[in-house]
């Protein structure tokens, strides 16, 4: 390629330039549209969601993809119009470009958003609070411990495999024995981290019946990227049932306690 | 008085200015202190560092290339790509722009160099030392590998017992030395050390960048090191503040690692968008739209940015109302972004836009940063983040805040003063595909990593199992990563090729409007022959022939005094001359300095104590020595500047840069003490494992006689600068007697009650207590110091009724101390109240 900085030539060559930016831009936009629709699909995909809380989420994604894009075409418009016809906004005042750029259209498009993003958030929050059943969830390096509390007040344990219910809710308590983790299981909800000291809470709810595959999404030393998990959505309650009791019983170092303060 | 004839000549007023402001050659280049030096050190050592952490990128985008790659180990894994962040935010990022700001702001604002050069080559030296004990750590294999915000408490000591991580707590502490002392020497020199004339609205927009973005150092990095040295604390002598065990708490790290992180991101931002804001009017071939507007919307960003840092620990479990709130906060950002935006775009629209390189490179910036800023909107929204925090979705996001943000302006800003480095222009420019290989790899690297970490793929793993759906996506980004390699690479070449080959064009070849281009280039050590008056923003757009009238010294003070370093001092919002400045020359003191505090800082590091209090001890003494030789021992009142002007000099016009810098360096204190404060109390109230199994019991007489001695202090260091007192010696050496006795006295009942604290490695409660009165006695035991040492000048003969400066520094000093130690008195109480069942 030629062109040069500093030399009159500068002023011709940028014609060409101007030429290759504008084809690259459409090769561009061709490979930026392409990139959701080559595959959506995995088993971590926050884009294949199999329940509630991951779909909501996802919608979300969709929505503000489309509106992100919009903006950057506006941005890019606006820079080929100033550079090839700079005459059809040379009139514009400068409050105009600051009021409205700068002020009106983020005001505009943001509160939207937020007041949707709030409320999604709101009902999410709010079910983390309420589940049917409630599983403790403890992470140490490297494994999840989940443990289940029966009527008959026998607890049970299953590493790295979380048993439920499909479509129902199931509240998880979560805490770590050592450093912090994070819960994740993409394709059903957000990322909890599990923190020592603290317990927090999150409501997984799975559509249907199958495996989904769940990881630690904090670093948490050498073996992090082996701290993979399953989540086991089984066909009824009864099945279920019947797993668990199949369990292990838990060991007094596996059950939750964040020395919570009084 | 001494005769200063101003030198029509230019050769012989060039030699005249010259041998006084020259840095000697050879072994003499050590102890240069000019800013056009030190400013370039400070570029080159960073771009070195950029190619370090570029090399560590690309180690990174090889093993992920492919699923199961066996390239690199865990272990070396998690070293790079915590050195990769590591060198790149705090060894590339902030030294570069201090770097460019050393460089540029004295020239722009019309000075002949930075409010104190010593320190800038201070910082120089601690940022060259931290660094290199970085990246020796690195070469030895033992390189921090806890990622970059050091997350505890796997950072703490049972769970990294190595070195790892005290090499990052410590030289990363060192290397930010370096930002503290740029942020209150950009700070003073923006607000004191302008050429007559320019009032703040009249000064270039890159000068107001910085003096915001400086302000956010001040109050940014404080937090950061308050952090470090509690966590290094509690690795070195098991003080717990962050084991939630023994009543500490991990989040407390977050807290503060992201006060700091947060702003930083605006830090490295704003002075990129500064470089932006002057350069894109001149190759739009007008002035900026929007002055005012701009102004207003960074520092509402600033203010903004320090409210947001919860955004990054929307994944902890805080209460989702505080969520929304710092959600609501971190997108209303958009708005002081987008008025910068469009006022660019506006510009451009009013102007003649031409597309040279430095212009193809903020066309980049746009492209890349917009799409940066529009999913930093996405990860700001809370539900959102919870799918995409800790994914490559935010690693693609960040990069291109980054890289768009910082890297492309600060290329561009390379290709654009580097005719002022050198005074060449390039003849044949590479620089065209360089931008386009960079540009296109950038996009390939990081645009579909968006897709990664949607598609699940968590950041900081070292290979990933096939069948994710990933390994295209990876595949791709690693070889776009490559392309940038080269782009870059190319760069560099382009680069060396102009400072060997370029042609010379003579002065200004952009015809830009800004006062930098009035000196000659490569620029004269003493940057302006004379000093201009300025009353437009772009002065030489008004007046063509400015840059030669000055070279003939026509401006103020076109001659040399007494062999002295003068430039001109204003009042901050008028820019009326009133001081004339004088400056230091070559030395070595700031090397020395910076040894000693090498020396305190690798005794830590390898835990000898006795080694690094000689290191401290060494390295305030030698920052006092600093002072030798300077000052008058008598009033000589207004000194003439030229053009029959006549004022003071800085020691006698009773507002010196050394005192502005002393107020200013209280608030970054002041900031530190808060973080102090806010941690023990943040711990005191939602800490597990609370209370403590013992309080302390305060004896009344010791806290008593604690503050009182902290008062007294004050008040008879207000006394010694009275106007009553300060002529007469005696009264003066009475004040500042009673000053130190008082000082050591509270040192005294402070160490009495630093013994009353319960087991402080058993509980954070006895560590915090522990920690605040440490941090009240050390400035306790330096007020004694400075007390003595004012003592000291006056005894010299260095003070008077107008010579009050070091007087005057040393009141602020105790009258802080006196502050910060009866809040924490009153807060030890507190916490034993809060504390108690
Ligand atoms: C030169 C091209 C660059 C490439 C190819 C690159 C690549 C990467 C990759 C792949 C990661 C993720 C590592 C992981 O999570 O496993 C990463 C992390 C990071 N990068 Fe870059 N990077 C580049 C330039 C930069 C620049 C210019 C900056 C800052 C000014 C930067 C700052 C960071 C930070 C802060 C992290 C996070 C490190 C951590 O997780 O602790 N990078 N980079
Ligand atoms: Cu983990
Ligand atoms: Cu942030």
């Amino acid at each position: 390629m030629k062109g040069s900085v500093g030399s009159k030539r500068l002023g011709a060559t940028w014609g060409t330039t101007w030429k290759r930016a504008k084809r690259f831009a459409r090769a561009f936009a061709a490979c930026a549209l392409l990139t959701p629709l080559i595959a959506c699909a995995g088993p971590l995909s926050t884009l294949e969601p199999a329940g509630p809380a991951a779909r909501s989420i996802a919608a979300l994604w969709w929505v503000m993809l489309a509106g992100a894009t919009l903006l950057l075409g506006l941005v890019i418009c606006l820079l080929a119009l100033a550079f090839l016809r700079p005459a059809v906004a040379r009139g514009v005042p400068p409050a105009l470009w600051i009021v409205g750029g700068g002020l009106a259209l983020p005001a505009l498009v943001l509160t939207p958003l937020m007041v949707y993003a709030l409320a999604s958030g709101e009902n999410l929050f709010q079910a983390r609070a309420e589940g049917r059943t409630e599983v403790d969830v403890l992470a140490r390096q490297w494994e999840w411990v989940f443990t289940y509390r029966s009527a008959d007040g026998t607890v049970r344990r299953s590493n790295n495999v979380l048993h439920l219910t499909a479509g129902q809710p199931v509240l998880l308590r979560i805490t770590s024995a050592d450093v912090i983790h994070s819960f994740w299981v993409p394709r059903l909800a957000g990322k909890i981290d599990a923190t020592p000291g603290h317990v927090t809470m999150l409501r997984l709810n799975a559509d249907v019946p199958g495996r989904y595959r769940g990881v630690c999404a904090e670093f948490c030393g050498i073996a992090h990227r082996d701290m993979q998990m399953t989540v086991e959505a089984h066909g009824s309650e009864d099945e279920t049932g019947r797993v668990i009791d199949g369990l292990p019983p838990a060991m007094p170092e596996d059950l939750v306690d964040a020395g919570g303060r009084p | 008085m001494s005769e200063a004839v101003p030198i029509q000549d230019p050769i012989r007023l060039h030699k005249a200015l010259d041998a006084v402001w020259r840095t000697p050659p050879g072994v003499g280049r050590l102890s240069a202190v000019n800013h056009t030096i030190v400013g370039r050190r400070f570029i080159v050592t960073a771009f070195v560092f950029f190619g370090i952490g570029g090399l560590l990128a690309m180690l990174i985008r090889a093993q992920l290339a492919t699923p199961r790659g066996v390239f690199l180990g865990p272990e070396i894994y998690n070293q790079v790509f915590t050195m990769h962040g590591t060198v790149m935010m705090f060894l590339f990022a902030i030294p570069l722009i201090e770097g460019v700001t050393f460089y540029l702001l004295p020239k722009m604002l019309g000075a002949r160099d930075m409010a104190f050069p010593r320190l800038s080559a201070y910082g120089y030296w601690c940022y060259l030392f931290g660094g290199a004990i970085l990246i020796v750590g690195m070469v030895l294999g033992v390189a921090p590998n806890a990622g970059w915000f050091m997350y505890t408490p796997l950072t703490s000591r049972p769970f990294t017992p190595g070195i790892n991580s005290d090499l990052w707590l410590i030289g990363v502490t060192f290397v930010e030395i370096s930002a503290l002392s740029a942020a209150v020497e950009i700070i003073v020199s923006v607000l004191k050390l302008r050429a007559p004339g320019m009032s703040l609205d009249k000064m270039p927009l890159f000068a107001w960048y910085m003096l915001v973005t400086a302000f956010m150092m001040l109050f940014g990095f404080p937090p950061l090191i308050v952090g470090s040295v509690l966590l290094e604390v509690e690795r070195a002598f098991g003080l717990p503040f962050f084991d939630p065990n023994r009543g500490g708490d991990p989040i407390l790290w977050q807290h503060l690692f992201w006060l700091f992180g947060h702003p930083e991101v605006y830090i490295i931002f704003l002075p990129a968008a500064g470089v932006v804001s002057t350069i894109l009017p001149v190759f739009a071939r007008r002035e900026i739209i929007g002055y005012l507007a701009i102004v207003v919307s960074i520092v509402a960003l600033a203010f903004l940015s320090f409210g947001l840092w919860v955004h990054h620990m929307f994944t902890v479990g805080i209460p989702h109302l505080a969520l929304a709130f710092f959600s609501a906060a971190s997108t209303a950002v958009a708005i002081p972004t987008a008025v910068q935006i469009f006022a660019w775009i506006g510009t451009l629209f009013a102007g003649r836009p031409q597309l040279r390189l430095p212009m193809l490179y903020i066309l980049g910036f746009f492209f890349i940063f917009v799409t940066g800023g529009l999913t930093g909107v996405m990860v700001a929204i809370v539900p959102f983040n919870w799918q995409v925090h800790d994914t490559h979705f935010v690693v693609a996001h960040l990069h291109y805040v980054l890289v768009g943000g910082f890297v492309f302006p600060m290329l561009a800003a390379t290709h654009y003063w580097l005719p002022h480095f050198t005074g060449r222009v390039p003849r044949v420019s590479l620089g065209v595909a360089a931008f386009w290989l960079i540009f296109v790899g950038f996009n390939l690297t990081f645009l579909i990593m968006h897709a990664t970490g949607l598609l699940g793929m968590t950041r900081r793993i070292y290979t990933y199992d096939p069948a994710n759906g990933w390994e295209w996506l990876n595949l791709v980004s690693s070889i776009g990563s490559f392309v940038m390699a080269i782009g870059l690479a190319l760069f560099t070449v382009d680069v060396a090729l102009q400072i060997r080959f370029g042609r010379r064009p003579g002065r200004n070849p952009w015809r830009a409007g800004t006062l930098e281009w009035a000196t000659g280039t490569p620029p004269p050590s003493y940057n302006f022959a004379s000093i201009p008056v300025v009353d437009t923003r772009s002065p030489l757009k008004q007046s063509t022939g400015l840059a030669v009238a000055l070279a003939q010294g026509r401006g103020y003070l076109g001659f040399v005094r007494d062999g002295r370093l003068e430039t001109l001092g204003v009042e901050v919002t008028s820019g009326q001359v009133e001081q004339v400045v004088r400056l230091p020359g070559p030395t070595y003191l700031p090397l020395v300095s910076a040894v000693a505090t090498a020396v305190f800082f690798l005794a830590v590091l390898f835990q000898v104590y006795v080694v690094a209090v000689i290191g401290f001890v060494a390295t305030i003494g030698t920052l006092l020595l600093w002072t030798r030789g300077h000052g008058d021992h008598a009033d000589r009142g207004a000194m003439p500047i030229g053009h029959g002007k006549y004022v003071p000099s800085h020691g006698e016009s009773g507002s010196s840069p050394s005192q502005w810098a002393m107020w200013i360096a209280l608030f970054g204190d002041a900031t530190a003490f808060g973080s102090l404060a806010f941690g023990s109390l943040y711990l005191a109230i939602v800490a597990p494992n609370w209370p403590p199994p013992q309080l302390a019991q305060w004896n009344l007489l010791l806290s008593g006689s604690a503050a009182a001695g902290l008062v007294l202090a004050a008040i008879a260091a207000g006394r010694s600068v009275s106007p009553t007192v300060l002529p007469h010696a005696a009264k003066r050496k009475r004040w500042l007697f009673v000053t130190a006795g008082a000082h050591s006295m509270a040192l005294a009942a402070l160490v009495g009650m630093a013994f009353g604290v319960p087991a402080p490695t058993e509980h954070a409660y006895g560590a915090a207590a522990l920690v605040v009165l440490c941090y009240v006695a050390l400035h306790v035991a330096l007020g004694a110091v400075f007390a003595l040492y004012g003592l000291w000048r006056s005894r010299r003969g260095f003070v008077s009724l107008v010579r009050s400066s070091d007087l005057m520094i040393g009141r602020a000093w105790h009258a802080f101390t006196a502050a910060i130690g009866v809040v924490t008195l009153l807060l030890l109480h507190a916490m034993s109240w809060t504390a108690s069942p």
